[in-house]
C-alpha cells in the first residue's frame, strides 16, 4: 500500500509483522545482505531492482552491522533455496529471525518508476487483507517521514568502543594503503556505521575508537586521536545539530574525513546546506568524475539528501562530481586538512573504485603529524 | 578528449564468412563501427570477404572491398588506401590474426599504419598462452596449473607434470579449435596433434582441469584515460569443461555475493590494465571452484566478441559502437547513454531482468560427429530470451530456440516424452555427458525424482539453476491437476501464475485433456485478461527515463511501457512488422538478417514506423537502433500475435526471416495478423507439389518427374514408376534438411529407415534426380503483375549437391544466352503467375538443351544479398516497398542479367569442427557461410572466393587425383592442364593409369591398404597441396572418406567434383600469371552504372 493509495498484492516472507518505512529503491545487482544490513536504511522500505534477490543466501561475513534496519523489502522473486557454499541461512528465515517483513511477486519496475517520477513516497507492507483501504491508506500517511526523526541516535552505538578487525575474510581486496610508522588513532563518529568502513580503516593501518554519535567534540579531544572520522547514517543530516556541532569544533583542529551523512555533516560545517533528492542514489554503477583528474570512478552510493553547491562558501572545494546529474560527491577544505565523498569507498556492496581514499585519508593524518 | 585529429582514413577488418564460432555478431559490430566512425567524419576503407553483411552495404564505408582477408590482399589494399590506422578489433579472431601478421610482414611499419585499439603487444600477451599467464602472475591472479608445448614430446613431458584430465588449448585460434578435454593417453596424443596441427604458432596449452567449476564472463570497456567499466556479467549455467559458445548463459550472474563478484570486477580491470588493450571492449572468462570459491582467469579476448553482442543486447549498450568511439580517442564520460539520453556512457549497466542466451546446435547435419560438448565450439547460432524472472527467461529461451520444444518440457518425440520409461541408471549418463539434449535429461531426471543434489552430482551445473528448474517442474504437476478439468477450468489465477513461469500457451494446451491447440488457450488467456506487459531494456533500472524502444514481454508486471514516453510512438505513423529469423542455423542465418534489415531501412526511408521482432542477439536486426522498436522475442505464434495484437500494426512481413516466419505465415493471418507481400496462398500453392505441378505444367514448364508418399510402399512405387536415381526429401524444410539422392531400391528403403517421421500431412517427395545436371538458382522480384529478374546465377558443382553448398558464378560463365533468356522468362512467368509481391527464388536444371524446374520459393532467399552486392541493387530494400504497395517501375528496379565482371561465391564448410565426419556434398546443406569473389575474370574471381573461404589454392607442388571410372575421360584434359602449370601430379593406380595412358607424367602411390607409404602419408605431411577426389555415387571406394577427412585437417583443399576442379585450374592459371588485384565494390558499381547492358 502506497501513501497514494495505490495497492499491491504480492507474497509476504521474512517476518509476519505490519511496518510502514519511506520507500527507495537500490539498483545494485548484487549485495542484498550488505544493504539489509546497513543501518543508511532505517525508516526506508527498500525495493531491489534485480530480480532474483536471496540467490546465494547470506552469511557472517556479509553483514554491515549486526542487525537489520531497514522497513521492509521489497521484490520482484524471492529466491527458496539458497546456493553458495559461503551461505549459512536462507534470506526469508533471516528477515523473520530480524523481524523484518519481505514481500515478492511485485512489478518492481513499475514501482520504481512511480518513484524516479514521483518521489519517494511512504510505504506500508502487511499481510492485513481485511482492513479497508481507505484505513490502510490513514495508516501510512500518520507513519513518520525519514526527516521527521532522528534516525542516527537509533542505530548509533550507545558507547564508546574500540574496532579492531580489518580485511579478516578471504574474499576482501587488497588493504588500499597502509600507514607508515607507529599506527595513527582516529575517532570514528558512528552515526550508523558501515563495518566495511571501520574494516577498511583498520586494514590502512589504523587504531579506531568507535564513539556514540551525540559525543561532544571535547570528549573526542581527550582522547588525543590523529584524525576523525565522521560515519554515513540515516536520515535527514540538518537535524543532527549534536553531531554539526561536535564536526564544527573538531575541523579545526584535526584532519577529518567524512562518507556519505558524514560529508553532509561536514557540508554543514563548512557552511553550505543539504537538501532531499527527489529519490537519491540508491546503487553501485554510479560515475563520479575526480574534478581535478577527469577521471572516472564507479562508486556505490546511498543516499537520498545532498550537499548544495551553491550554497558552498569559497574555502570549500567540490572535489567530485556525478557524472551523471551534476550532484556534489564530495568536498575539500581549502586550507583545513578536511575531505569528504557523498559515495562509499568502502563498497560493501559495490565497486572498489574509491578505495584508495582511504589510502587518503591516512596520508593526511601522516602530513599532519609530521 | 575529443577525437583524434591526426587520423583521416581507418581501414576496418571484418570476420569474414560465418563459421562456428564467428557468426553474425561481428556484422553487428563492424556495422556499429563503421557508422560511428563515419558519422565522426573519418573516411573508411572495409574490407570483409563475406557479401551478406549489412557491414559490406556500399553505403557503410567510403571504399568496400569485398576481397579475401588475408594478410597479401590487405597489404595490397593498405598500399593503394594509404589508411593512416587499422582497427582489428572488430572483426573477430579473423581481423585480429590478419592485423598481427601484417604487423610481423612490416607492413604496417612500411605504410605507416597505426594499429588502434589494441596494440600489437597487447595482442600478443593476451593471445600468447605463456604470456598471458605470466601477466596474470604479475597481478596477483591464478590461472589453472599449464605447460606449454610446441612438439609431441614437449606435451608429453607437459602431460607428466599436469596429470590427467586435462584441457588442451590451441594459441590462436577461435571457438576452441582443435582444443579438448583428455581423460585418457590415446585422447591426449590425438588432440595435442590436432591442436598442433591447427595452432597458428603450432602452440598448445596442456592445462589441468577445471571441469566442473563454476564459469563467469564479464566484458570489460577502458578508454584512453583508464576509465575502465563492467558492461555486463554472464554466469554460465553449464560448468567449465563446455565452451562457452556452447554454454547457457546466464546474465547477469545469479550465484556470486557481492564480495565474490567485486573480486572478479577487481581481476578484470587489473586484467585489462596489464594485457594493455588502451581502448575498447574485451572479456574476460573466469572459473570458481563451487566449495572453496578459489578464483582462476581463463582467458581474455583483446577485442569484441560473440559475448560482447550478447552483453550489449542483454544491456543495451553498445560495445562496439562505444568501442570505436574510445580507438579514435573519446573517453567514457564524453559519450552518451545511447538509450537513456540524458546520461553518460561512462557508468556500469544494471538491469531488472533476466537473460537467457540458448545454443543452438545442428548435429542432425552431421550424424556421424561426435556430439559431445567440451572445450571446442560446436552450436551455429543462439537464441536470448528476456524475462522477468530467470524462469520466463529460460522457457522463452527453449521455445524461441524452434527445435521443436514449447519451452522447458512438452517436447514431443524426445527421451523424456515418456518420463515413466526413463529410470535414473538411464538417465545418469545423459546427465554426466553434456549434449545438445542436457536440458531435456535434467527434466527427465526431476520427473524420474532424482533430486537437485544427484542431479548437481552430475551435472555440476549450479543447484540455484537447477532449482528454478525444478519449481517448473512442480508447477506443471500444479497446472496439470488444475487443467485436468479442460481450459474452461483453468482460473486466471492459474493461468497468470502459468504465464509468470513462463509456460508457452502449447504447454498449457498440452496440459489440458483432449485436443485443445494453443489458440484456444490464447482466447481464453485474452478473455480471462492474462496478457503481457511489454517492459524496457534501459540499461539503469528505470533510474533514469529512456526513451529507447527496445521492448521485452513479461508476466511479472502490470505496468506496460508501449508507447510511455518512448521514441517511437509518433502519431499518425503506420506501423509494420519485419519478422526476424531467430537463431542462426545451417541454411539460415545472416543473409536472411540482412534482409529484414534493409526491409526495415525501407520501410523507415517511407515513412512508417518500423518495428523487429526477433531472438537472435548476433544479428544487426536486433540492433536497437535498425528499426523504430525492437521486440526480443521468440518467433512463435503466440508471442508474435501478442505484440500484433499490442501495436496494432499496418502490416506484417514474413517473407525475408526465412523459414521461421513463413511457417508462421497461416497461423497469424488465420488470426488477423494483417501480413502484407505475396498471399499466404501463393506461399502454400508454391509448397503444394500437387497444386504447384499442375500450375506449372500450365504454363509450360518442365520438372524432373515426380511423387509424393505418404507410406513407404507409395514411396518405393513412385521410384519404379520415375526411375533411380531419385531425390529423396521431407516437405516443408530449409537448408535440404534429410534430403538425399538414392540409386536403387536398397538405397530408398535405408532412407526410410532412417527418416519415419513422414504422412499424409507432411508426405515424402521423390523427385527424378538429374545426373551431371548444371544447376541454376534464379531470384526475381515482382510487384503483382510484373516481374524482374535479380540475378542469375550458374552453380559450379552439377546438381545434387545443394545451392547453399554450391559455388556459384554470376553472371552464368557457361550458359547460352538462348538457355538464360528461357531460364528468365520462364522465371517472370512463374512470378506473375504465382502474383509474387516481393521475392522470389527459383532453381533450375539444365540438361543439354533441356531446362527443368526444381523448386521455387516466393520468399527471400539466401543468395539475395549476393546478388545485391554483385549487381548493385537492394533487393531486399526494393521488395520491402513493393510489399507495401509501390510498383517495379516505381522503385526503379532493373535487371542487370549481363556484368562487366564475375562474382562468385563459395561456401564455407564446419569440417574441421567436426572430427572424422564425412566431407563429402550433397542435397542437405551443411555449409556454414559464404564468401564472395569479385574480378574482371572469372579465374581470378574463382581464385579470390576460394582464398576468401579458407583454401589455400597452390601454385606449385603435388596435385593428388583420384576420380571415378565415369571421370576419368573427361579429367584428363584438365589434369593436363594442371601438369601445364608446373604441377606434379600423383595418383593411385587406376587413375594414374588413365594418365600415364593419355601421356602424362604420374607419379603412382599406394591407396591405403596397398602398402606405405600411402596416400594418408602425403596428406598428413602435407607433400600435396590439392587433392581432386571424385567419389563414385553409388557406392564409396573405401579410401575416399578417410582421404576428405584427412585433407580437411590437414587444410588442404579437396576438390569433389569435375566442374569444380575445371574452375579451380581457371583461377590457379589467372593467378599464377598475375597477382590478384583489390578493387572495391562501389568501383564495381560504378562500371555497373555506365557500362551495363541491361535487357
Amino acid at each position: 500500500m502506497l501513501e497514494d493509495g495505490t495497492v499491491l498484492v504480492g507474497r509476504g516472507f521474512g517476518a509476519d509483522v505490519e511496518t510502514t518505512g519511506e520507500l527507495v529503491f537500490n539498483t545494485s545487482m548484487s549485495g542484498y545482505q550488505e544493504i539489509l544490513t546497513d543501518p543508511s536504511y532505517r525508516g526506508q522500505t527498500v525495493l531491489l531492482t534485480q530480480p532474483h534477490i536471496g540467490n546465494y543466501g547470506v552469511n557472517s561475513e556479509d553483514e554491515e552491522s549486526a542487525r537489520l534496519w531497514l522497513s521492509g523489502l521489497v521484490v520482484r522473486e524471492a529466491c527458496q533455496r539458497a546456493s553458495n557454499a559461503r551461505s549459512g541461512a536462507e534470506l526469508s528465515d533471516y528477515l523473520a529471525q530480524h523481524g523484518v517483513p519481505g514481500i515478492d511477486g511485485i512489478d518492481t519496475r513499475m514501482l520504481t518508476r512511480r518513484v524516479r517520477d514521483h518521489g519517494e513516497q511512504r510505504v506500508l507492507i502487511t499481510r492485513d487483507v481485511t482492513t479497508p483501504a481507505a484505513q490502510l491508506v490513514e495508516r501510512v500517511q500518520q507513519a513518520p517521514k525519514v526527516a521527521d526523526v532522528d534516525h542516527v541516535l537509533a542505530v548509533s552505538t550507545d558507547k564508546a568502543m574500540r574496532w579492531d578487525k580489518g580485511y579478516e575474510s578471504s574474499f576482501s581486496p587488497p588493504a588500499p594503503g597502509a600507514a607508515k610508522g607507529k599506527r595513527p588513532h582516529i575517532v570514528a563518529y558512528d552515526f550508523g556505521a558501515k563495518r566495511n568502513i571501520l574494516r577498511s580503516l583498520v586494514a590502512c593501518g589504523l587504531d579506531v575508537t568507535v564513539v556514540p554519535a551525540a559525543t561532544p567534540a571535547a570528549a573526542v579531544l581527550e582522547q588525543r586521536p590523529d584524525g576523525v572520522f565522521l560515519s554515513n547514517g540515516p536520515g535527514d543530516p540538518a537535524i543532527c545539530r549534536y553531531a554539526i556541532e561536535s564536526a564544527t569544533a573538531l575541523v579545526r583542529k584535526l584532519p577529518v574525513f567524512g562518507i556519505c551523512l558524514g560529508h553532509q555533516i561536514l557540508g554543514h560545517v563548512l557552511g553550505g546546506k543539504t537538501y532531499k533528492m527527489k529519490f537519491g542514489h540508491h546503487g553501485g554503477n554510479q560515475p563520479v568524475i575526480d574534478l581535478s583528474t577527469g577521471k572516472v570512478e564507479i562508486t556505490s552510493q546511498n543516499h537520498s539528501y545532498a550537499v548544495d553547491p551553491s550554497s558552498l562558501p569559497d574555502s570549500v572545494e567540490v572535489t567530485h562530481a556525478n557524472l551523471n546529474d551534476g550532484t556534489v560527491e564530495g568536498l575539500r577544505h581549502r586550507e583545513l586538512p578536511v575531505f569528504s565523498v557523498q559515495y562509499h569507498p568502502e563498497a560493501a556492496p559495490g565497486p572498489h573504485d574509491a578505495l584508495y581514499l582511504f589510502r587518503r585519508f591516512v596520508e593526511l593524518l601522516e602530513a599532519t603529524r609530521c | 578528449m575529443p577525437r583524434r585529429e591526426d587520423l583521416h582514413t581507418i581501414l576496418i577488418l571484418g570476420s569474414g564468412p560465418i563459421v562456428i564460432g564467428q557468426a553474425c555478431e561481428f556484422d553487428y559490430s563492424g556495422v556499429q563501427a563503421c557508422k560511428a566512425l563515419r558519422a565522426d567524419g573519418y573516411r573508411i576503407v572495409l574490407i570483409n570477404s563475406n557479401p551478406a553483411t549489412i557491414m559490406t552495404d556500399p553505403e557503410m564505408a567510403d571504399r568496400t572491398y569485398v576481397e579475401p582477408i588475408t594478410a597479401e590482399v590487405v597489404a595490397k589494399i593498405i598500399e593503394q588506401e594509404r589508411p593512416d590506422a587499422i582497427l582489428p578489433t572488430l572483426g573477430g579472431q579473423t581481423a585480429l590474426n590478419c592485423a598481427m601478421q601484417l604487423h610481423d610482414m612490416g607492413v604496417l611499419a612500411k605504410f605507416e599504419v597505426e594499429m588502434i585499439g589494441a596494440k600489437p603487444a597487447s595482442i600478443q600477451k593476451a593471445e600468447g598462452r605463456l604470456e598471458f599467464r605470466d601477466a596474470m602472475e604479475r597481478i596477483g591472479l591464478v590461472c589453472a596449473r599449464s605447460r606449454l608445448a610446441y612438439t609431441m614430446a614437449e606435451a608429453r613431458q607437459a602431460l607428466d607434470e599436469i596429470g590427467l584430465p586435462c584441457v588442451i588449448r590451441p594459441g590462436f585460434t577461435m571457438g576452441g579449435s582443435g582444443g579438448g578435454i583428455a581423460y585418457n593417453l590415446q585422447e591426449f596424443e590425438d588432440i595435442c596433434a590436432r591442436g598442433l596441427q591447427l595452432s597458428l604458432n603450432s602452440e598448445i596449452l596442456v592445462e589441468e582441469s577445471i571441469a566442473g567449476w563454476k564459469e563467469y564472463e564479464l566484458e570489460v570497456v577502458r578508454d584512453k584515460h583508464d576509465n575502465v567499466i563492467i558492461v555486463c556479467s554472464i554466469e554460465n549455467f553449464d560448468p567449465m569443461g563446455v565452451h562457452t559458445g556452447d554454454s547457457i548463459t546466464v546474465a547477469p550472474a545469479q550465484t556470486l555475493t557481492d564480495r565474490e563478484y567485486q573480486l572478479m570486477r577487481d581481476a578484470a580491470i587489473a586484467c585489462i590494465r596489464e594485457i594493455g588493450v588502451d581502448t575498447g571492449g574485451s572479456n574476460v572468462q573466469f572459473a570458481i571452484e563451487p566449495r572453496s570459491g578459489r578464483m582462476v582467469v581463463i582467458e581474455m579476448n583483446p577485442r569484441v566478441s560473440r559475448s560482447s553482442a550478447l552483453a550489449s543486447k542483454a544491456t543495451g549498450f553498445p560495445i562496439a559502437k562505444i568501442a570505436a568511439k574510445l580507438a579514435v580517442g573519446y573517453t567514457l564520460d564524453e559519450l552518451d547513454n545511447d538509450i537513456t539520453k540524458i546520461t553518460k556512457a561512462c557508468f556500469e549497466p544494471t538491469i531488472d531482468y533476466c537473460v537467457v542466451k540458448f545454443p543452438r546446435w545442428a548435429f542432425e547435419k552431421f550424424p556421424t560427429a561426435d556430439s559431445v560438448l567440451g572445450t571446442q565450439m560446436k552450436s551455429v547460432g543462439e537464441v536470448m530470451a528476456i524475462g522477468g524472472t530467470f524462469k520466463e527467461a529460460m522457457q522463452k529461451a527453449l521455445r524461441g530456440l524452434e527445435t521443436g520444444r514449447n519451452g522447458f518440457g512438452n517436447v514431443p518425440g524426445k527421451p523424456h516424452a515418456k518420463p515413466e520409461d526413463c529410470t535414473p541408471e538411464a538417465i545418469r549418463p545423459h546427465l554426466a555427458t553434456p549434449r545438445a539434449d542436457r536440458i531435456d535429461w535434467v527434466r527427465a531426471a526431476f520427473l524420474a525424482g532424482m533430486s537437485v543434489e544427484e542431479i548437481h552430482d552430475y551435472t555440476r551445473i549450479d543447484p540455484w539453476f537447477l532449482d528454478q528448474l525444478q519449481e517448473l517442474i512442480v508447477h506443471e504437476r500444479t497446472l496439470l491437476a488444475a487443467a485436468a478439468n479442460g481450459l474452461a477450468g483453468l482460473t486466471e489465477a492459474a493461468l497468470r501464475q502459468s504465464k509468470q513461469l513462463g509456460f508457452s500457451d502449447r504447454q498449457i494446451a498440452a496440459a489440458c485433456p483432449g485436443k485443445v491447440t494453443e489458440w484456444q488457450v490464447r482466447e481464453h488467456r485474452k478473455r480471462l485478461g492474462v496478457l503481457p506487459v511489454y517492459k524496457r531494456v534501459d540499461t539503469c533500472a528505470a533510474e533514469y527515463p529512456s526513451h529507447t524502444p527496445y521492448l521485452y514481454s513479461t508476466y511479472s508486471g502490470t505496468e506496460d511501457e508501449v508507447g510511455t514516453d518512448d521514441a517511437a510512438g509518433a502519431p499518425g505513423k503506420k506501423r509494420v512488422i519485419v519478422l526476424g529469423g531467430g537463431p542462426n542455423r545451417i541454411g539460415q542465418g545472416i543473409e536472411f538478417d540482412y534482409c529484414c534489415v534493409h526491409a526495415a531501412m525501407a520501410l523507415r526511408e517511407m515513412g512508417y514506423e518500423t518495428v523487429m521482432v526477433n531472438s537472435n542477439p548476433e544479428t544487426v536486426s536486433t540492433d536497437f537502433d535498425t528499426s523504430d522498436r525492437l521486440f526480443f522475442e521468440p518467433l512463435t505464434h503466440e508471442d508474435v500475435m501478442n505484440v500484433v495484437d499490442r501495436i496494432a500494426p499496418h502490416g506484417v512481413i514474413v517473407q525475408f526471416g526465412g523459414q521461421t516466419p513463413l511457417n508462421l505465415a497461416r497461423g497469424l493471418k488465420d488470426h488477423g495478423a494483417p501480413l502484407v507481400g505475396t498471399s499466404v496462398e501463393s506461399i502454400e500453392a508454391a509448397e503444394d507439389r500437387e497444386l504447384f505441378s499442375q500450375l506449372i505444367t500450365r504454363l509450360g514448364i518442365d520438372q524432373p518427374p515426380n511423387g509424393m508418399a505418404a507410406a513407404a510402399d507409395e514411396a518405393l512405387a513412385v521410384a519404379d514408376r520415375i526411375g533411380y536415381p531419385v531425390l529423396v526429401r521431407p516437405s516443408f524444410v530449409l537448408g535440404g534438411r534429410a534430403m538425399e539422392v538414392v540409386y536403387d531400391r536398397a538405397g530408398l528403403e535405408s532412407y526410410m529407415d532412417r527418416h519415419r517421421s513422414f504422412s499424409e500431412e507432411r508426405p515424402l517427395l521423390v523427385d527424378k534426380f538429374l545426373d551431371a545436371a548444371i544447376e541454376v538458382d534464379v531470384d526475381a522480384i515482382a510487384d503483382g503483375t510484373t516481374a524482374l529478374i535479380g540475378g542469375i546465377m550458374e552453380h559450379i558443382e552439377e546438381a545434387g549437391i545443394h545451392s547453399g553448398d554450391s559455388s556459384c558464378s554470376l553472371p552464368p560463365y557457361t550458359l547460352s544466352d538462348g538457355l538464360i533468356e528461357e531460364i528468365c522468362e520462364k522465371t517472370r512467368r512463374l512470378a506473375r503467375e504465382l502474383r509474387v509481391v516481393g521475392l522470389m527464388n527459383v532453381q533450375w536444371a539444365v540438361r543439354g538443351p533441356k531446362v527443368y524446374m526444381l523448386e521455387a520459393n516466393p520468399r527471400a532467399s539466401r543468395t539475395v544479398p549476393f546478388v545485391s552486392k554483385a549487381v548493385g541493387q537492394p533487393l531486399a530494400k526494393m521488395a520491402a516497398r513493393l510489399m507495401l504497395g509501390e510498383t517495379l517501375a516505381q522503385v526503379g528496379t532493373v535487371e542487370r542479367l549481363d556484368l562487366p565482371f564475375f562474382a562468385i561465391k563459395a561456401p564455407v564448410f564446419p569440417f574441421n569442427k567436426f572430427q572424422g565426419v564425412d566431407t563429402l556434398l550433397g542435397p542437405e546443406m551443411k555449409s556454414t557461410g559464404e564468401v564472395m569473389g569479385i574480378d574482371a575474370k572469372f579465374g581470378s574471381a574463382f581464385a579470390k572466393a576460394m582464398i576468401g573461404a579458407g583454401n589455400t589454392l597452390p601454385r606449385e607442388g603435388k596435385v593428388f587425383v583420384s576420380v571415378r571410372d565415369e571421370d576419368k575421360r573427361l579429367i584428363l584434359p584438365l589434369i593436363d592442364r594442371l601438369h601445364g602449370l608446373g604441377f606434379e601430379i600423383v595418383a593411385t593406380s587406376g587413375t594414374a593409369r588413365a594418365l600415364q595412358n593419355a601421356g602424362i607424367p604420374v607419379q603412382r602411390v599406394f591407396k591405403i591398404h596397398e602398402g606405405r607409404p600411402h596416400v594418408l602419408d602425403l596428406i598428413v605431411n602435407r607433400e600435396v597441396r590439392l587433392i581432386v577426389n571424385t567419389p563414385s555415387g553409388r557406392r564409396e571406394r573405401s579410401d575416399d572418406r578417410q582421404i576428405r577427412s584427412a585433407a580437411v585437417s590437414h587444410r588442404i583443399p579437396c576438390i569433389t567434383t569435375l566442374a569444380a576442379v575445371s574452375a579451380t585450374i581457371q583461377g590457379i592459371e589467372s593467378w599464377v600469371k598475375k597477382p590478384l588485384a583489390v578493387k572495391p565494390l562501389q568501383e564495381y558499381h560504378a562500371m555497373l552504372a555506365v557500362g551495363a547492358r541491361t535487357r
